[in-house]
């Protein structure tokens, strides 16, 4: 960082996105705008029911239909793409069933895709999938996780011998001693609702494969290029270098567009079929029974205090339920893994025991969204913390101060194994009471509680998993790049184009490199291009989740910068006849070091390199192109930590929750872009708002979706929604010379619990406190005993 | 069957299908792919156009519909700088991220902007209660429409 702070340095400056020009324009391009010549379209018959047996399809009359030019059915698709298996071989145990592109022999899940129907438009595609009969032959359906593994259920995959994906215990210290020494013990069971992503622009994808040279050009909307390009060449047969996957705009991903869909996957086994582009668009109707679903969890969490409100230990059992397959790659045991492990981190006790179990059921294939795990832990860890608060009669911040791990615990190891290098849960406290002057809250709250005026506040302390390295993933099997490369070119004008393998769905991730790459360089950020999302030109990359684009693809960024810097200097060196130690460069100029007196410009510098080397040294070459990566390995990932409240006002009449302010205070290390930062803050919040609130994928006991459109899944609309105030606390990390980390998910990982706390505190006095997710008027009224 | 319409002032007849929609006739048949499609069953305004003056839902409406009337789209009113303020301050607030709601959350700011000059925070989050925006959490938006606002107030005076 020395040469960033020495020169001009956007590091910390709110940059104006440039792509936000086209996007304002209306000129953006999503994969739903690209048309390619001869390109057809696919509609996919699904399953209408939960579990069945398929004993016939009938396609003749789909065939029939004017414009259909094909209908493929799974048995037919199995030659041409290999089926695959979501499991990770370091979680130990694990087992899934062989997942296909469109279901052979059975359906196990509502909207699972059995036959394929591709025609001139999607319109035709439709009324060809409309004619596809298929012989149906129901089988009773799993739904219900807390009966999943019963000896009187149904395994949904004979072959796998139970309904059981992972399970997992862990225990830290000695549990039993803990609740032995407890003044109080404390016990409560969490259910949280399943919900999903509703990425406004629906998963896309657009397939074009060239028979001739057999290569295939995929368009997706997606977050991890590379991870595809991987996967498509291994189970289509395909050479990797021929497989090529571009991302243009993606309209929003949040974990929704990082997983592997059997869709996708169909529409790309259907251009190789027919040897032409074959493109998908998702509805919203089969958006929600076929994107991947979050959460649904039964957490029963015990917690073991002292009158004084030391936390001395905690129990935490977890149960949820992820549809028939864990997802590939990442599989979906990833969820209840962090959700146990993640629960205590912010606290000092070392006393801990936890289990999880993973079960298979007939519902949408359930894995990881915005936040993986921690929504739930930390709403369940800060609720158990407010309720002992309440209990002992004592202050929820002083609770929270006197168990935190404090500032001269760091470097610290949680008691799931996690490394804090270090964290600043006292800074971000008193910054956050500063902030939304929170006594005087407490003190209005408490006077308007005397006019029947019932507000609560909630706290919520939460750490965040960001810049994971190769322990993540890579260990486990799965091709998931958990390095990252930068390639820097200086063009002859002096101006930089900059290729990123992180990749950009709207967090402004290529502005971010910008400000990196300018300030390392020592250009101006205009003079920057970013470009990102395409295999055939970005260097081999992760792509965007996890929170690492900052982590990640802004180190290697930097480390790119500071190479072609010194490239660029020999060059100038060797034009100036001088040594390149004794010049640098400041806004696109080559300057005398000691005396800033300006000795070239970059367009010179480069007309020189260029197209008149020979007026150079002749043993001298210049290198105008760089490449460096970054993996983080000094740590498993770079923690970060925040603490979030709401505001609520509750109508005891009614039941229904008025958010009317939030706070958020984040640490996510050295901050590139504020603004950025910020709004990814407030937009992660209201996606946890939401769940905490309103978004919940209800189904029947027969396994069928209820609330599949948007008139009755609700989603978080500007009516419902508070101002949120964010600040921010600086902790860089020393492992990485940025000094950067992830900032895309800690709203949403502290959001839920926050609101959560809020309700609670404004029902306290009422008697009644809600444990479940979504928190409905109805879940309100229930608990007030008003039902 | 055959319509005539004019489309971000230029006039255009063309034959489509009785069930095609007016977003998808914009998007597929004129190419103008600046208005999204969303939920196709009007809830996230994702489609928003303005079809003689009016806001309406292009997935709501058919193409048929629109025979005789004057339609325009986020490709229009940006090209005539009609809302060059309102881009600017969404920028400038980063009240977009992945751009997707943008064409529908612009012109119906405009359309609040254009019947209510002075309207307050808690008039924008009313206006704006239709577009579903997943990425903002809307903070960034309202305040671009209400600072916007203020501008334009003020040039007034």
């Amino acid at each position: 960082m020395s040469r960033i702070e020495k020169g001009r340095s956007y590091i910390g400056e709110s940059v104006v996105r440039p792509q936000t020009a086209r996007l304002l324009a209306g000129r953006g391009v999503f994969t739903d705008d690209v048309a390619l010549p001869r390109m057809l379209h696919v509609a996919f018959v699904r399953s209408p029911h939960a579990h069945a047996r398929i004993a016939s399809i009938d396609s003749a009359e789909a065939r029939a239909v004017a414009g259909v030019a094909a209908v493929v059915t799974g048995e037919e698709m199995t030659s041409v793409c290999s089926g695959w298996v979501g499991t990770l071989a370091h979680f130990q145990g694990m087992k899934s069933a062989t997942q296909r592109p469109l279901a052979v022999g059975k359906a196990s899940w509502q909207g699972e895709p059995v036959a394929a129907v591709v025609a001139e438009s999607r319109a035709i595609a439709e009324d060809g999938a409309s004619r596809v009969r298929v012989g149906w032959e129901p089988l009773p359906s799993v739904t219900d996780p807390e009966t999943a593994l019963d000896a009187s259920t149904p395994v949904i995959h004979p072959e796998l011998g139970d309904n059981l994906a992972f399970k997992l215990e862990l225990s830290s210290g000695d549990a039993e001693a803990a609740f032995k020494n407890a003044d109080v013990v404390l016990t409560e069971t969490f259910t949280m609702g399943r919900h999903t992503g509703v990425t406004l622009e629906a998963r896309a994808i657009l397939a074009d494969f060239d028979p001739s040279e057999r290569r295939l050009t995929v368009y997706h909307s997606f977050q991890a290029p590379n991870m595809m390009q991987d996967i498509l060449a291994r189970h289509l047969n395909l050479p990797e270098q021929d497989v090529r996957v571009i991302c243009k705009d993606v309209g929003g991903s949040f974990g929704i567009k990082v997983h592997i869909y059997p869709d996708e996957m169909a529409t790309c086994a259907l251009s190789v079929m027919l040897g032409r582009p074959v493109k998908f668009t998702a509805d919203r109707l089969e958006s929600f029974v076929s994107d991947i679903h979050a959460r649904e969890h039964r957490v029963k969490a015990e917690l073991a205090v002292k009158r004084d409100g030391t936390i001395l230990g905690m129990r935490v059992d977890d149960l949820t339920g992820i549809g028939p397959y864990s997802v590939y790659p990442r599989t979906s045991a990833v969820e209840g893994n962090q959700t146990i492990r993640l629960a205590p981190g912010v606290y000092r006790f070392r006393d801990y025991a936890a289990s999880l179990r993973v079960v298979f059921q007939n519902k949408t294939p359930m894995c990881q969204y915005r936040a993986v795990g921690h929504p739930i832990a930390f709403a369940v860890m800060e609720a158990m913390v407010d309720r002992a608060a309440r209990e002992l009669g004592l202050d929820p911040v002083e609770v929270r101060r006197k168990n935190y791990v404090t500032a001269e615990m760091y470097p610290h190891t949680s008691q799931t194994g996690y490394f804090f290098e270090r964290l600043s849960h006292e800074e971000v406290l008193h910054k956050l009471l500063e902030m939304s002057d929170y006594r005087a809250l407490c003190a209005e709250r408490d006077a308007l509680r005397k006019r029947g005026v019932h507000r609560g506040l909630g706290l919520c302390a939460f750490i965040e998993l960001t810049t994971p390295g190769p322990a993540f993933y890579g260990v486990g099997g799965a091709r998931i790049s958990s390095q990252d490369g930068c390639t820097i070119k200086l063009e002859p004008s002096g101006k930089l184009t900059c290729m990123t393998g992180v990749t950009e769905q709207g967090q402004g991730t290529d502005t971010m490199i910008a400000q990196v790459v300018a300030s390392a360089v020592g250009v101006a950020v205009e003079d920057v291009r970013v470009l990102t999302g395409d295999t055939m030109v970005s260097p081999y990359g992760g792509g965007t989740w996890a929170s690492r684009g900052a982590g990640i693809g802004g180190e290697a960024a930097l480390q790119t910068g500071k190479t072609i810097r010194g490239n660029i200097l020999k060059v100038a060196a060797a034009i100036l006849q001088c040594e390149p130690e004794d010049l640098d460069i400041r806004l696109g100029k080559i300057v005398d070091l000691m005396t800033g007196e300006v000795r070239l410009d970059l367009a010179e510098l480069g007309r020189v390199a260029y197209f008149r080397p020979d007026t150079l040294p002749k043993d001298f070459q210049s290198e105008l192109t760089v490449t460096r990566h970054y993996v983080p390995r000094h740590q498993g990932f770079a923690f970060t930590n925040g603490i979030q409240l709401s505001h609520v006002e509750v109508d005891v009449a009614t039941g229904f929750v008025r958010l009317l302010k939030h706070w958020c205070v984040e640490d996510c290390g050295r901050i590139i872009n504020p603004r950025l930062v910020d709004e990814q803050m407030r937009g992660a919040i209201v996606q946890g708002i939401g769940a905490a609130l309103y978004e919940h994928l209800v189904y029947d006991q027969q396994g069928q979706l209820l609330t599949g459109t948007m008139m009755d899944y609700l989603v978080p609309m500007a009516a419902e929604m508070p101002e949120i105030m964010v600040g921010h606390v600086e902790t860089p990390t020393a492992y990485a010379e940025g000094g950067f980390k992830g900032a895309g998910e800690a709203g949403t990982a502290g959001a839920p619990g926050a609101v959560l706390n809020a309700v609670n505190d404004a029902l306290a006095p009422l008697g009644a406190r809600v444990t479940s997710q979504p928190i409905t008027p109805e879940l309100v009224l229930r608990a007030l005993g008003a039902l | 069957m055959q319509i005539s319409l004019t489309v971000n002032g230029v006039a255009v007849s063309r034959r489509v299908e009785p069930r095609q929609s007016l977003v998808d006739f914009l998007r597929y048949d004129l190419e103008l792919t600046g208005s999204h499609v969303g939920c196709e069953h009007g809830v996230c305004g994702a489609c928003t156009v303005r079809v003689d003056g009016a806001l309406v839902r292009g997935c709501l409406m058919l193409a048929v519909q629109a025979d005789g009337c004057r339609v325009e789209t986020i490709e229009g009113v940006a090209g005539t700088g009609e809302v060059f303020d309102l881009q600017q301050a969404f920028a400038q607030e980063n009240a977009l991220q992945c751009g997707f709601c943008t064409p529908g959350m612009l012109l119906t700011a405009q359309d609040l902007l254009a019947r209510k000059p002075g309207a307050s925070a808690l008039e924008i989050r009313e206006a704006l209660s239709g577009n579903y925006c997943r990425c903002t959490g809307y903070h960034a938006i309202v305040e671009a429409v209400r600072t916007t606002a203020e501008a334009r107030t003020k040039a007034r005076a």
